[in-house]
């Protein structure tokens, strides 16, 4: 405790940033006004609201690139101590677990079709006045379902993008050692093999998707399988794929000679968040894939 | 003062405008389990009076002793370990004390085993489905809506004493046997529940649930569905009569035999003046709710029948929609009706609101019963 | 509670009054947290008002039995968007507002850690309301399934529905984010020496709360989410003939829904534990046990979700498990009641209207939460479930619980946000109006929920008439206190007397203690030390 408390003396020595006014949140805000409203419309047949979702879209990039571009600027410019930095940290971790929260949601849904409703379905009462003929066994699509289908295989691919997402977390590991040891050729390298892990990865997922549309019939709408299977799954290629552009960015920062050894939160953040997609991979890679 | 007065006048407004009797306990519990619940209740009320007066007698004494208008001046404690632990531990005692004889209940009140009738109770939008499957009058099956008419609802009719509360069928059980109630749903949640019983268990579409109870009296006992179903949430009550041992037989009996004038009529040709005539009470029971009495329906939710492709189109596709209804949509299977009804309603949506796609006859339903 | 040493907190203004913008533009793109404040108090009052108008609409409806007004399906749409609009709208930002306000002046913070976050977490805001407000205009109106937006009822409704999940989507969003920034704050920010266990107890019901809501609002936004590919792309999570259960979306739903509960009363017992021990001038009885309790009842609030659920048939030894642990909370609860109880004991007690408010809040929230623990009974509950007992418990702890709260929140701290003095007559008439028509609004509906009345009904049976009418005008007489509660306010903020630095003797926390009053516009920019 005594150290913390001397650390955190130490952190005081200086002015706390207090950043000037700025007009992106409402704009972000606005753009995501936008594209719920186009998606509702969308989402109930009317074309129009494609419009409304794209002029969100290019609003919340536009409003992306200007925020995130006065942080850099700001952060280049020296403005983020050490007391912002462990701010920056507590926000973080923070914002990892509401999201590990969020994919709670989907896990307990799994765990609730395999575990309760689809043994429920075919117990012997209801099987004899509501869904005759239903047995229980994971995979299901449930009793209403008639078409064929087959599982998705855990030892293909999946098994490969296992080892991918890993080794990523292992290389975004040598790319942070590195940046401790200003070592930035190396920096860049270990980084680019990062991305191009995870764009493998993606590539890879977006193969199986075809491949169980097309050879397996196994769909989004494949009963409770179809559902949480493609919801998990394309929960966690979606985040893959923001991490891959995080860590895009922040090569190009690389690049252009940003961050310190000593200093350089971004990066951590993005190596955070990569760690956070590897782990909800194993749990996928796990529990919808292999058991 | 004068808020005092206000309210007293406007509670005295409140109460000269009803007659009838004020409700604000319990039903007087019909059954064993209704009866446990009320003791529990009892319990526990006292036991909250007790403490709230005992923590609420410490706040207005210090409320009115220890003010400063009084001269009364702050003492500093702010801690006092021992006192602390013993209001931590004594409510943790008190609730020990109530978990016993609670778990008691909870645990008889889940017992469903060794029933002597069971009935399959299905939620529909919105009106109850009762099968008898085991038990005295195993086979028996119908529907059971409710019969308070438009027009009391509406204000155009006085309202009577079961206002909203009454059905065209109610559910007949004998006094004093097990009844195993299995609860199962159509489209969305409903909950049946029976005040007098004890009883409240939701009806989950897909899947069955169990409850029972064992009326100690006859007599009519009424609720209401208790889980929000939809727009008429609010209109779908559940009625049961008990009665004794022979009156359950003799109406088994007479319902047998109804059932049995029904299938006769499955052979018969009925004209179309018939036909619509007994269609249109049959569509004022079952359909009206979604579909409108002007045959119009509220898009987008519900269709309308006016002028619609299944009913001017083959009458068999309108057969199927009727019998079957569709799946994941409101429109519900209406199996329960019987062969002359499903014709005369059929019939009757064929020919109303500016259709003219000609009469069905029983018989042509019954032949694509599956 | 704390001395402090050091006072250079006098703000000095470095960077510009309002940092370059003006006009509406101040408002849009401020970073300071008593202007986020300011918005989040006032977004509050406006949802308050707009879902106090659909509770009266609701009132009117069941003023008499028969349909009188509105249809079946307009009632449920109004029961559904007065609950949504006044737990998301109204009560989750007021204390947002007070939190804003608040914290960084309670530990001698210069601002909230992420100000121009803090920033979006408000302007989030108002287009989440926009949407669900807008759900009315759409085909099929808004939607008619209740708050609590069960499957696969929230599947047969039309676009409205997919309003209100975007607009709780965005919500959810703002909340997230807010409560980051608070932990953040808290944690991050307070001045040397300002170690937690020395912090006012508000920040600490809010740092406890703010870890509730970053666990349980994703949670919710899973489940909506569910319920939107449920509705258009042909996923069956809450569909058996795929497999999938509507009892899963309750089990989601509670799961975020009961913390939540606890998220719309925690604050409000912070609000309290500063009150009350100002008007006994007594410092608060029990601190320690204040935090253990308040973050015993954030614990347990992850396990009781299920006493919600009593009815859709769980096994008897799921309902026992739920019921136990619901029991449990009384014992932390109760802690908190004795504690705030005895802090009045002996102390010098006056009662202007902060005051009235909190006593009122005491004696009603332990109402409802005795009410709570009647309906934690497993057998009793199956007779009340869904009944309009359920409907008086939750306004008794809702409303006289957390909105009591904010109430004597506003009251207390009025003069340190304006700098002028409310009219303390007109403030205890508000008090006794609210406090008289709150009562006859919901205590007969207990009554009505014993009798059998359930909720969500547009029409009734005539025994049930004598309290809904009484019910009734009591909501009439509700909306005009509120209206009294505006004009007080309003005339505060434009000619109220000019407030004493310390208007409440017994106040001692930093903001009261080490800034002027009305308070400056930056707070510690140099942070005091406490010792
Ligand atoms: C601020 C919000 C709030 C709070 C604080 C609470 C507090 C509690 N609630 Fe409530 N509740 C709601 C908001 C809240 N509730 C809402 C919104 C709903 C309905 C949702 C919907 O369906 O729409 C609901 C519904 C609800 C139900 C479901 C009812 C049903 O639908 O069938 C239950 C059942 O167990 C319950 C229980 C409790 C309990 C045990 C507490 C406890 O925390 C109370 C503890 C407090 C005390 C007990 C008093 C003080 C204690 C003492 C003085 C100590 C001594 C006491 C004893 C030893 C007894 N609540
Ligand atoms: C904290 C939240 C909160 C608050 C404050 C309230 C406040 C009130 N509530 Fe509500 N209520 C809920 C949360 C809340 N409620 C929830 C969650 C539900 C469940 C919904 C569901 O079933 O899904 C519910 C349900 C509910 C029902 C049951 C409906 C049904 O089952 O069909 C009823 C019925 O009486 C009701 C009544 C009231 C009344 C009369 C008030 C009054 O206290 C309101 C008083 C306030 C006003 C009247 C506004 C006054 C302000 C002005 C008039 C100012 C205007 C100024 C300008 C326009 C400038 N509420
Ligand atoms: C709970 C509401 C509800 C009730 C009660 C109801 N229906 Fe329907 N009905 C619907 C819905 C919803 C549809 C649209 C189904 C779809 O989308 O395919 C529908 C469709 C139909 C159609 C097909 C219309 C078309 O143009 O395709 C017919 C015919 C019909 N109903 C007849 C009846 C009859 C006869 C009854 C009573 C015996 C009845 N309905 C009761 C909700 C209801
Ligand atoms: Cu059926 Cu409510
Ligand atoms: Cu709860």
């Amino acid at each position: 405790m005594a150290h913390v408390a001397s650390t955190q003396a130490q952190v005081r020595q200086q002015h706390y940033s207090v950043p000037q006014p700025m007009p992106w949140p409402i704009m972000g805000s606005t753009s995501l006004f936008l594209m719920a409203l186009g998606a509702a419309f969308v989402f109930n047949d009317m074309r129009a609201g494609w419009v409304s979702i794209a002029a969100g879209f290019v609003l919340l990039l536009y409003m992306m690139v200007r925020w995130f571009g006065e942080v850099i600027r700001e952060s280049e410019g020296g403005r983020y101590g050490r007391w912002e930095d462990v701010s920056f940290r507590w926000g973080m971790s923070f914002f990892i677990f509401s999201e590990v929260m969020f994919f709670g949601a989907f896990f307990g849904a799994l765990f609730w079709a395999r575990v309760y409703s689809v043994p429920d379905l075919a117990t012997l009462e209801s099987q004899a006045l509501l869904w005759s003929g239903f047995s229980a066994h994971w995979p299901s699509a449930g009793p209403g379902f008639a078409e064929q289908f087959s599982p998705m295989s855990a030892w293909g691919i999946p098994a490969l993008n296992t080892l991918l997402l890993l080794s990523s977390g292992v290389t975004v590991t040598f790319a942070h050692w590195n940046l401790i040891a200003n070592q930035r050729g190396k920096l860049l390298l270990w980084l680019a093999a990062t991305v191009a892990l995870g764009v493998t990865f993606i590539c890879f997922q977006a193969y199986e998707y075809i491949h169980a549309y097309h050879e397996l019939n196994l769909k989004l709408s494949t009963g409770v399988y179809g559902s949480t299977f493609f919801m998990l799954t394309g929960f966690h290629g979606f985040h893959v794929t923001l991490g891959a552009i995080m860590l895009t960015v922040i090569w190009f920062r690389c690049l252009k000679g940003h961050f310190k050894p000593d200093h350089h939160f971004a990066f951590e953040g993005v190596a955070w968040y990569w760690h956070f997609v590897d782990v909800v991979w194993l749990g996928l890679f796990i529990f919808v894939y292999w058991l | 003062m004068k808020v005092v007065a206000a309210l007293a006048g406007l509670g005295g407004l409140a109460l000269s405008g009803t007659a009838h009797a004020i409700a604000w306990n319990f039903q007087t519990p019909a059954s064993r389990l209704a009866a446990e619940i009320d003791d529990l209740h009892q319990l526990v009320m006292w036991l909250i009076i007790v403490i709230f007066a005992g923590v609420f007698g410490a706040m207005f004494y210090s409320v009115y002793a220890h003010r400063k208008s009084k001269g009364h001046r702050a003492e500093q404690f702010h801690e006092n370990t021992a006192v602390e632990i013993i209001w931590t531990v004594i409510p943790a005692i008190i609730l020990v004390a109530i978990a016993v004889p609670v778990t008691k209940v909870v645990i008889s009140q889940k017992d469903t085993s060794g029933a002597d009738i069971t009935v399959k109770v299905t939620g529909y939008q919105w009106k109850w489905g009762y099968d008898y499957l085991k038990g005295e009058g195993e086979g028996i099956s119908f529907l059971s809506t409710l019969a308070t008419p438009r027009a009391q609802i509406e204000g155009t009719a006085p309202k009577g004493e079961n206002y909203l509360l009454e059905v065209d069928n109610e559910l007949v059980v004998p006094v004093g046997k097990k009844i195993r109630i299995l609860t199962t749903a159509a489209d969305v949640i409903h909950s049946w529940f029976l005040p007098a019983f004890g009883v409240k268990q939701d009806a989950i579409p897909g899947f069955l649930r169990d409850t029972w109870f064992r009326a100690d009296r006859t007599g009519t006992f009424r609720g209401q569905c208790a889980e929000l179903c939809g727009k008429e949430h609010g209109f779908m009550p559940t009625v049961v009569r008990v009665v004794s041992a022979e009156d359950y037989t003799k109406w088994v009996a007479e319902f047998k035999q109804k059932s049995a004038k029904a299938a006769e009529d499955d052979t018969k040709t009925f004209t179309l003046q018939d036909l619509m005539q007994r269609g249109e009470k049959v569509y004022a029971a079952n359909c009206v709710a979604c579909h409108q009495a002007n045959g119009r329906g509220t898009p987008p939710a519900f269709p309308p029948l006016a002028g619609s492709k299944t009913a001017t189109g083959p009458k068999e596709g309108h057969i199927d929609t009727v019998l079957n209804g569709r799946p994941n949509t409101a429109m519900q299977p209406f199996k329960q009706l019987s062969n002359a009804e499903l014709a005369a309603v059929i019939t009757y949506e064929r020919n109303s609101w500016g259709n003219k796609a000609g009469e069905v006859q029983p018989a042509e339903v019954k032949a694509r019963r599956k | 509670m704390s001395a402090v040493a050091d006072t250079h907190g006098h703000a000095h203004d470095a960077h510009g009054h309002h940092g370059g913008y003006s006009g509406i533009m101040r408002w849009i793109t401020t970073t300071n947290h008593k202007d986020i404040g300011t918005m989040y108090l006032w977004f509050s009052f406006v949802m308050f008002s707009i879902g106090g108008l659909m509770a009266v609409m609701i009132r009117m409806e069941l003023f008499s039995p028969g349909l009188q007004f509105f249809n079946p399906e307009f009632f449920n749409q109004l029961t559904t968007m007065h609950g949504l609009i006044m737990v998301f709208g109204a009560i989750m930002p007021v204390f947002v507002g007070f939190a804003n306000w608040l914290i960084p002046m309670q530990i001698g913070a210069p601002d909230m850690a992420f100000a121009r976050l803090n920033n979006w977490s408000f302007w989030l805001l108002p287009f989440a309301a926009s949407l669900l407000v807008l759900s009315f205009f759409m085909p099929g109106g808004a939607p008619g399934v209740g708050w609590t937006m069960y499957a696969p009822l929230t599947a047969q409704m039309g676009m409205g529905m997919d309003f209100t999940i975007f607009a709780i989507h965005i919500l959810g969003m703002s909340s997230i984010l807010g409560s980051i920034n608070i932990i953040t704050t808290i944690l991050n920010m307070r001045a040397p020496g300002m170690t937690l266990m020395k912090m006012p107890l508000f920040c600490w019901t809010w740092l406890i709360t703010a870890y509730l809501l970053v666990a349980v609002m994703p949670v919710l936004a899973g489940a909506v989410t569910m319920t939107l590919t449920d509705r258009h792309f042909g996923t069956t999570f809450f569909n058996a003939a795929g497999g999938g259960d509507p009892v899963l979306y309750q089990h989601i739903f509670w799961f975020f829904g009961h913390p939540e509960v606890y998220i719309i009363a925690l604050p409000g017992f912070g609000v309290i534990s500063q009150v009350i021990p100002a008007f006994s001038r007594k410092p608060l009885f029990g601190y320690a046990s204040m935090v253990y309790a308040t973050s015993a009842i954030a614990i347990l609030s992850f396990i009781v979700w299920a006493h919600h659920m009593y009815t859709v048939g769980m096994p008897v030894t799921g309902q026992l498990f739920f019921m136990y642990a619901t029991t449990l909370i009384a014992v932390p609860t109760g802690v908190k009641v004795f504690n705030w109880v005895t802090t009045m004991w002996k102390g010098s007690l006056t009662f202007e209207t902060p005051m009235l408010f909190a006593c009122g809040f005491l004696f009603m929230f332990t109402l409802g939460g005795f009410t709570g623990l009647v309906l934690a009974l497993v057998p009793v509950d199956i007779q009340l479930q869904d009944t309009y007992y359920v409907v008086a418990h939750f306004h008794y702890v809702m409303v006289a619980g957390a909105l009591f709260a904010a109430f004597a929140g506003i009251y207390f701290w009025l003069p340190k946000w304006t700098g002028k003095m409310y009219n303390e007559t007109l403030g205890k008439i508000h008090f006794w109006l609210t406090m008289i028509f709150f009562n006859m609004i919901f205590f007969v509906q207990h009554f009505l929920g014993l009798a059998g009345m359930p909720r969500r009904i547009p029409d009734y049976n005539l025994m049930f008439e004598t309290w809904n009418k009484i019910s009734s005008l009591g909501a009439f007489g509700m909306g005009l206190a509120q209206l009294l509660f505006l004009y007080i306010v309003v005339s505060c903020i434009r000619n109220g007397k000019p407030a004493a630095q310390l208007p409440w003797e017994g106040a001692d926390s930093l903001e009261w203690t080490h800034l002027p009053t009305p308070a400056p516009y930056h707070s510690f920019e140099t942070p005091p030390v406490v010792k």
